[in-house]
């Protein structure tokens, strides 16, 4: 048996994994088995919280702590959870119903807090678990069992949500996208703070086909800006394309002879405001290419760090207690 | 108001008089000044024996307006004194409480002793030298008012003084400090009162003493469970009347390791606190009806979940927003009934405002003995209500004892449902090596905790959730009945009419009538001995602030012809309400 099985048992529990065979979700688990064993955290010491929905089994596979929540909820499960184990690595699995729908709120609230939690967003842009409903990332015109002629209202977009939230990490990949998923989740796992990470995830049973343009790989490359840090948006099968700023909008321009990389926008994922993080998630194909990789990185102090909670043993808050009951008018009654 | 009224009441209960205090005010914070609906009141009652109500009626009343006057004129006694504030009682003050004639020139209140005072400029007036606005100096009428009362009953203004000089600075302070001292010497001075009264310390059991409010008391509950348990306390609430105070106070503690959290919402309140049960903190929750109707279905996935959890109800008038600030006992089939599934959970009622202190702790030994949630009731006339309570000495209190299983080395897998003699199952802590297991709402098979869906399993898994609920009878503080053990007539009552019910039992029974007094705290399951208690009766008479939930509650589980006391007027009951439906019940005249 190699080192590398090894450890891998270490994170796979032994429970049945029940997805639909060829779901996108068996992609992303198997990069979350390959990189929780290379961050030096024991699987004791990390807990999984998930809401309601086929990506929130997710911790029910993994042989870590785990917590099949209530929908939507996960985010504020794990707030309370962080709250009060600040040891802990806790991951958020969740899709685009469970955090953009039903618990839109607690999402938001999470990431302005900055609580140090982990949040994996599988957006496959549709129902799966209750059968084929449109989600609130399903796109205008979509036809579903519950909209027969189309959806007809616009989209959220989770990176916007996530910047317009404050998130200090703001990331998106693509499941089947296997090394840069995994970078990007172990990013995910290096950063102090919330982190917030997109992942297209393919519905093949109701919604097929949703990510082709960021998937196939004969095509994705002209769809897709890779972004990294103090790089130029460079982007086409060919690396002949690229993104600038012009004014105050992002455009697509061809590299040659009127333009060079000098040209093109430069990413900064450690920008002072999220301003142009903001013009990056709002590319939109079949527009515009959609970027992939991490919009921004920044440090802020945690939910727990600005928390005035003290940590005490047994015997300060007794004699605390006790001056606390104490306190105020108090008078005596003799025998 | 509220502040003069809990400044009598602390000067009261320094004295040693027992004390009892009912505040009534209206749900806005600035309701329409001097109509009958912006009336804020505040009722105490004192005296040199033992206090159970803040009583029927009142001997002095201060009426700060006409509206005030008109709307509690009711309660005062006959030949009762009335302070008014001559000042108010203009044009402008009669229209808006719609009085067509002035009730002190037209002889309605000539069976009362009347004490017209000029409050707003006798106090204006006094203040004058502190140099503060107008609209500052009116509002000093309260002390000024206080004063008067200070004076009526003997009572010394240095607390109140001390009061003063620590909430507020400077020209407030001076002001305010000399409308207290206007107000004593006008009731020495003038000639309109014809008596003062002497009230002397009640003799209660030694020790030290401070007042409470039935929220105080469980906020101080909160942290003394804790730290018997040997936990950090996260107490997570989104704001509502009348429990936001729980969250005011606990978050004041942190210098014993008391964490708070004010969420987004009532949903998040209490799935934060699951999260912190599920980490091995103190995991609680407070809010009030509408608040806990967004809690129930993570109420139901902490039932599933197995973990404990407190989950606090300060019962208000319903249904919906219903009466924000008024008192009723209209949640009791949401505690015990309100969830989907077959999801039961301990309940227990808090008696009264220093009640909420043992009742918490003992709901906290329950929730992590049997590895549930529990919920804890009060109501808006206990959360606001003050009643001096004897500080106990914590060294005192029975620790709550948790075992957390240990780091596990073998090869065997950990049960996670596993069950001990009470059908609980362990307490496993993440970050415990070998204990790494997963929960969620969905059926778990008993033992291993695996997902299951098979039908003999989940019937199983129902029936233990049940009889472990069952099973807190075992760990339940004793219940007496009041009186003798059996009777005409069984009085049972519980929440926060223990006072009122068990004055009017006592009143009842010095006139010879055979009733008796049984007062529950434990709602879900009942007492095991509870049975037998209501059959020493010919009859049952439960009488609570709602249109009968536990008289049904009662009829189904004993079989036992019950009828009700009933009131759902956002009041409490008052003594002559008991004793005229105990005669009734009694078929005799009150």
């Amino acid at each position: 048996m190699s080192a590398v099985e090894k450890i891998k048992a270490d994170f796979a529990s032994d429970q049945e994994v029940r997805w639909c065979p060829g779901c996108g979700d068996f992609a992303i688990f198997a990069q979350m088995k390959k990189i929780l064993p290379t961050l030096g955290v024991n699987p004791e010491d990390v807990a999984f919280v998930s809401g309601i929905g086929c990506s929130s089994r997710f911790p029910y596979y993994l042989e870590t702590f785990g917590m099949h929540g209530i929908h939507g909820r996960a985010p504020a499960i794990a707030t309370g959870l962080k709250r009060t184990r600040p040891d802990l690595q806790v991951w958020v699995v969740t899709g685009d119903g469970d955090a953009l729908s039903i618990g839109c709120t607690h999402l938001l609230h999470a990431l302005r807090r900055n609580v140090d939690i982990k949040i994996l967003l599988f957006n496959n842009r549709i129902y799966g678990l209750t059968k084929g409903q449109f989600s609130p990332t399903s796109p205008p015109g979509l036809v579903t069992s519950s909209t027969p002629m189309g959806t007809v209202h616009q989209p959220l977009h989770p990176l916007k949500i996530a910047l317009a939230s404050n998130a200090t990490f703001v990331a998106r990949s693509v499941d089947t996208n296997a090394k840069h998923l995994g970078e990007i989740l172990r990013r995910t796992a290096a950063h102090r703070g919330s982190a917030f990470v997109e992942i297209y995830q393919n519905c093949h049973i109701f919604n097929d086909g949703a990510f082709d343009f960021a998937k196939n790989s004969t095509i994705r490359d002209d769809h897709t800006v890779e972004i990294a840090q103090g790089q130029p948006l460079v982007f086409g099968k060919q690396r002949d394309k690229g993104i600038r700023l012009n004014g105050t909008e992002l455009e697509v321009i061809s590299l040659g002879e009127d333009y060079g990389e000098d040209d093109l926008l430069v990413h900064d994922e450690k920008a002072d405001t999220s301003a142009v993080a903001q013009m990056l998630a709002e590319m939109q194909h079949p527009q515009m290419p959609e970027v992939i990789g991490v919009l921004r990185d920044i440090q802020l102090p945690t939910h727990n760090d600005l928390m005035p909670d003290e940590t005490v043993s047994a015997d300060v808050r007794a004699q605390k207690l006790k001056a606390i009951l104490n306190s105020g008018e108090t008078w005596a009654v003799k025998n | 108001m509220q502040l003069a009224g809990s400044q009598v009441a602390l000067t009261s209960a320094l004295l040693g008089n027992d004390i009892a205090t009912f505040p009534d005010y209206p749900a806005e914070i600035r309701a329409p000044k001097g109509t009958p609906a912006g009336v804020s009141g505040f009722q105490v009652h004192f005296s040199s024996e033992t206090v159970m109500t803040p009583g029927d009626s009142v001997d002095v009343l201060v009426a700060m307006n006409p509206a005030a006057l008109k709307s509690n004129l009711s309660y005062l006694k006959p030949h009762g004194t009335v302070i008014l504030d001559g000042d108010a009682f203009d044009a402008k003050g009669l229209r808006l409480a719609k009085y067509e004639q002035n009730p002190i020139e037209d002889g309605s209140l000539s069976s009362f002793q009347l004490v017209e005072a000029p409050i707003t400029s006798q106090t204006r007036a006094a203040v004058a030298e502190a140099g503060v606005s107008h609209k500052v100096a009116t509002r000093c009428r309260n002390f000024f008012a206080m004063g008067i009362i200070y004076w009526l009953y003997g009572r010394s203004l240095d607390a109140t003084i001390r009061f003063i000089d620590s909430k507020f600075k400077g020209d407030i302070a001076d002001a305010d400090k000399l409308a207290l001292n206007a107000g004593w010497n006008f009731g020495e001075t003038t000639e309109a009162f014809e008596r003062s009264y002497y009230v002397p310390a009640a003799t209660p059991l030694p020790g030290k003493y401070r007042n409470v409010t039935g929220n105080e008391a469980l906020a101080f509950g909160l942290a003394t469970a804790a730290h018997l348990s040997g936990k950090d306390l996260f107490y997570s609430a989104y704001p509502i009347t009348p429990a936001s105070d729980i969250l005011h106070r606990v978050s004041r503690f942190t210098e014993c390791g008391a964490r708070t959290f004010q969420a987004e919402d009532e949903i998040a309140a209490i799935c934060s606190a699951i999260g912190a049960s599920f980490g091995g903190a103190m995991g609680t929750t407070g809010s009030s009806g509408p608040g806990i109707a967004l809690k129930t279905e993570a109420m139901g996935y902490a039932v599933m979940l197995e973990l404990p959890l407190l989950v606090i109800n300060v019962q208000r008038g319903g249904p919906s927003t219903g009466l924000p600030t008024k008192v009723e006992q209209t949640d009791l089939f949401q505690a015990v009934l309100g969830r989907n599934g077959e999801a039961p959970m301990p309940v227990l009622a808090a008696s009264g405002p220093s009640d909420c202190f043992a009742t918490v702790i003992e709901a906290w030994r329950i929730a992590c003995k049997l590895m549930t949630p529990v919920m804890i009731l009060s109501d808006a006339f206990t959360a606001n209500g003050a009643e001096p309570w004897l500080i106990p000495d914590i060294d005192g209190l029975e620790p709550i004892e948790i075992e957390h299983p240990g780091v596990k080395t073998d090869d065997t897998p950990f049960l996670p449902y596993q069950r001990d003699d009470l059908l609980s199952r362990p307490w496993a802590l993440p970050g415990t090596a070998g204990l790494t297991h997963r929960i969620g709402g969905i059926e778990k098979e008993n033992g291993t905790g695996a997902i299951s869906y098979d039908p003999e399993n989940h019937e199983t898994m129902v029936q233990i959730r049940s009889d472990k609920v069952a099973n807190a009878q075992q760990l339940f503080s004793p219940v007496e009945i009041y009186g003798d053990s059996t009777g005409d007539l069984l009085v049972v009552s519980w929440g926060g009419t223990l006072g009122t019910c068990r004055e009017a039992v006592k009143q009842s029974r010095e006139t010879g009538q055979k009733v008796s007094h049984l007062h529950l705290r434990h709602l879900n399951p009942f007492p095991a001995e509870l049975g037998a208690m209501l059959n020493g009766f010919d009859r049952v008479l439960v009488a609570e602030l709602n249109t009968g939930q536990l008289r049904q509650l009662l009829r189904a589980e004993y079989l036992v012809n019950a009828t009700g006391l009933n009131k759902v007027r956002g009041q409490p009951f008052w003594i002559e309400d008991v004793k005229t439906a105990i005669s009734a019940n009694l078929g005799q005249e009150n």
